[in-house]
């Protein structure tokens, strides 16, 4: 355990196994890692998590409120985390849409703070209950400006529930907004959770300033990437604001100012890329092929790949955990070594281009695209999967 | 009457003269002078009439102005 | 005094709202004749006045010349996005009950981007006191028209004269709930610092709008002078009515301006409502909400 770790308050962790939802289980998940506001808009199929919290909030100590729509969840839970708690929202694709300003507020004044969103199928009111996993590139550059966040993708209920504490702790460890991707199927999906023992949990706690009043510069970051943060009311008389800003705070509209501050909320994230970067690895040495699959999808990827394996083929597995930051360098290294990849995805393609991106012309990349509404058909991606297996090697 | 002492910080006067406007004993008036943004800042014509009251505080909306008590006796302007 | 450029303080002492402002960043970047700042005069002196503890005060903007307040004040003070300044500051309150908290913005801001969040946060009695300057425009974009622009006033987006009929904000947040609800013009200095002053002995969502004039782009677009010439309306213009229905005090562009105290009444704020009903209804099984500072 690292020492800037701390456990898990144990009033807000529900210790056993469970048979729930992966909605409920996000809510378990933030109360573990100490989330004890949220403020939220219905939208389906993300409700349930926020249905879960108003009923739990109440009996650990803290507070739900729903907000008249997403743009004022967005921001409330902000509010929240300036005055000391640990926040977040859940929303799907549209009320996604409405929150996006406020993902750059959170980026640029340094917020941590986790968004769920449980994808459906859009464009606009699209598919309110089916799922599709067409936010990806929105949860990456959805707001304006150039920025990063960290984005997460859970493939079962029990993924929810860890993930959702591992996102409030990216959150609190880099001050970013945390975007929680999951879909209806693993949303709605009911599966064995098992909550450990709060001495057993991990949580990153906020980086408060142990600084005096006189020796705290707001976004100082003593040449370090993250700044050390302080709560209203503490006497601190600090501002914030979405202009762009120097060490005190203090807007400041130059070049070089927009500079070292833009570059700085991007490298702390960059910089860090490796150890963000989580993904499951599975017969990846000797590959010609390598399925690239997050989510709902790597679950009937799974089905697909044994099936090629079985008829011989030599498959490897890449399941994203994390999306952003994208895991490049590890998409690089297999693209020296493999024949392609085939990504399937709930998208008419997204992370694909990332990978192909990152592969560089050394491996071939074959999308299986899915407009949404249901799941692949595990047979659609066996066939790309012969497919990409005969290729020539770029 | 009560004496004050009006203070002025010539270089945030934007001149919109509302001090002068709304002195109640009219101590007031622009100069003819300029601060370096080119904005004519007030000076005290009557600095004997300030009773020290602070209106031209409340109104200036540049913080340029402000009139606090002095003891009597006590040097009102130097 | 000569002609000559002057550069000095003149009587160097200190301005009494200095210790609620950021004085490294005057000038501030207000025109001339704009009375957002006379505003904060006499916030400043009503926090002084009523000897609000400074460190337990957080302030909150949105955008537009009055977003701009936040980050002159020397205190906890957040510029938030547009029209977001109210729910910002409801998850500022909600999350740590004893700050006073306190929305200062302008009429753009709160009721047309905002006017959502301005009505539902009067409707749930968030314990919020909003400061609403109302120079009738967007001033900052260039002068376009408000939701609270008066008839036939010329606009930018308006050339020939604005006819969408105009919001009455003290009736509008007094119809959502509001528990007190002023309005003075940037004239009225010291009644509006004893509103201000008072709100914060209410519990509950205040509303104390200031008419404020724009001297740079309404006032000279409609041949009103400058910011002396609308400080002399206002002050001619004006009639003191406490508790006059606010229904009945609509702004035109040159007539009379109805100000004072229009409603002061009592009703419980949100987290009063959320802690007794989570009592009456989970009993031994409420956990009061502790600090969430969560260091």
């Amino acid at each position: 355990m690292k020492a800037d770790h701390c456990k898990a308050d144990p009033r807000g962790v529900l210790t056993g196994t469970h048979f729930i939802d992966g909605d409920h289980a996000c809510c378990e998940g933030a109360l573990a890692a100490g989330a004890r506001f949220a403020a939220g808009y219905p939208i389906t199929p993300s409700t349930e998590v926020v249905e879960r919290f108003a009923s739990r909030v109440p009996t650990v100590g803290g507070t739900f409120i729903q907000m008249e729509d997403e743009l004022a969840a967005s921001i409330t839970l902000q509010g929240a985390v300036w005055g000391g708690a640990k926040a977040f929202t859940v929303t799907s694709g549209p009320g996604f849409s409405l929150m996006m300003e406020h993902i750059g507020y959170a980026a640029m004044t340094e917020t941590p703070c986790v968004f769920v969103d449980v994808q459906r199928g859009g464009p606009s009111t699209g598919l309110p209950t089916l799922p599709a996993q067409a936010d990806m590139m929105q949860a990456r550059w959805g707001s304006h400006g150039d920025y990063e966040i960290i984005a997460l993708c859970p493939n079962s209920p029990q993924e929810c529930f860890d993930l959702t504490i591992k996102a409030f702790n990216f959150a609190e460890e880099f001050r970013v907004p945390v975007m929680f991707m999951m879909d209806e199927v693993v949303g709605h999906m009911t599966e064995k959770v098992v909550i450990p023992p709060a001495d057993q949990i991990e949580v990153f706690p906020r980086k408060h300033t142990h600084k005096s009043v006189e020796d705290y510069l707001p976004y100082g970051t003593n040449g370090g990437q993250v700044p050390e943060m302080a709560h209203a009311g503490e006497g601190y008389n600090f501002h914030v604001t979405g202009l762009t800003h120097d060490e005190r705070g203090y807007p400041n509209m130059t070049p070089p100012v927009q500079d070292k501050l833009v570059r700085r909320l991007q490298n702390k994230i960059r910089a860090a890329a490796d150890r963000i970067s989580l993904f499951e690895e599975e017969q990846l040495e000797g590959a010609d092929v390598v399925v690239v699959s997050y989510g709902i999808t790597s679950r009937v990827a799974q089905r697909a790949i044994e099936a090629a394996r079985k008829s011989g083929l030599r498959v490897g597995k890449l399941r994203l955990i994390t999306a952003w930051p994208f895991p490049e360098k590890k998409i690089r290294e297999l693209a020296a070594k493999v024949k392609s990849f085939v990504v399937p995805e709930l998208n008419l393609g997204q992370m694909v281009r990332e990978v192909e991106r990152a592969a560089a012309g050394k491996a071939r990349t074959f999308a299986v695209s899915h407009a949404g509404g249901g799941v692949h058909r595990p047979e659609d991606i066996l066939k790309v999967i012969v497919e990409a297996s005969r290729c020539q090697t770029a | 009457m009560a004496e004050g002492r009006v203070s002025i910080v010539v270089e945030h006067c934007k001149a919109c003269g509302f001090c002068v406007e709304f002195c109640p004993t009219h101590v007031l008036e622009l100069s003819s002078a300029f601060n370096s943004k080119g904005y004519h800042p007030p000076h005290a014509v009557h600095p004997e009439r300030c009773s020290g009251c602070d209106l031209c505080g409340m109104y200036c909306p540049d913080f340029a102005i402000y009139a606090t008590k002095v003891a009597p006796g006590k040097e009102r302007d130097k | 005094m000569s002609d000559s450029l002057i550069t000095d303080i003149v009587n160097a002492g200190v301005n009494p709202v200095d210790q609620i402002l950021r004085t490294d960043r005057m000038p501030h970047i207000w025109c001339p004749g704009c009375c957002i700042g006379t505003t904060v005069n006499s916030f400043a002196r009503a926090l002084i006045d009523s000897k609000i503890d400074l460190g337990s005060l957080a302030l909150v903007s949105g955008i537009g010349c009055t977003g701009r307040v936040a980050g002159y004040v020397k205190l906890d003070s957040f510029h938030t996005t547009h029209g977001r300044a109210i729910p910002f500051a409801t998850g500022l309150k909600l999350a740590n009950p004893k700050l006073n908290v306190v929305v200062y913005s302008g009429d753009g801001d709160l009721s047309a981007i905002g006017g959502n969040h301005l009505i539902h946060a009067a409707r749930r009695n968030i314990d919020l006191k909003v400061i609403c300057v109302n120079n009738l425009i967007y001033a900052m974009t260039g002068g376009q028209t408000a939701p609270t622009t008066p008839g036939h006033s010329i606009t930018s987006t308006n050339p020939y004269g604005t006819f969408e009929p105009s919001f009455n904000l003290p009736h509008l947040v007094e119809a959502a709930g509001a528990v007190y609800v002023a309005r003075w013009t940037t004239f009225h200095v010291r009644q509006l610092a004893r509103s201000i002053s008072e709100a914060f002995q209410k519990k509950g969502f205040s509303f104390i709008e200031v008419i404020s004039p724009c001297p740079t782009l309404y006032q000279r677009r409609n041949k009103l002078g400058d910011g002396l010439d609308t400080m002399k309306y206002y002050k001619e213009k004006s009639k003191v009515r406490h508790g006059a229905p606010t229904g009945e005090v609509g702004l035109t562009m040159t007539g009379e301006i109805i100000v004072g105290k229009f409603v002061d009444r009592d009703r419980p704020d949100y987290q009063t409502m959320m802690r007794s009903q989570y009592c009456e209804s989970l009993g031994e099984k409420f956990v009061e909400q502790e600090e969430m500072v969560c260091s």
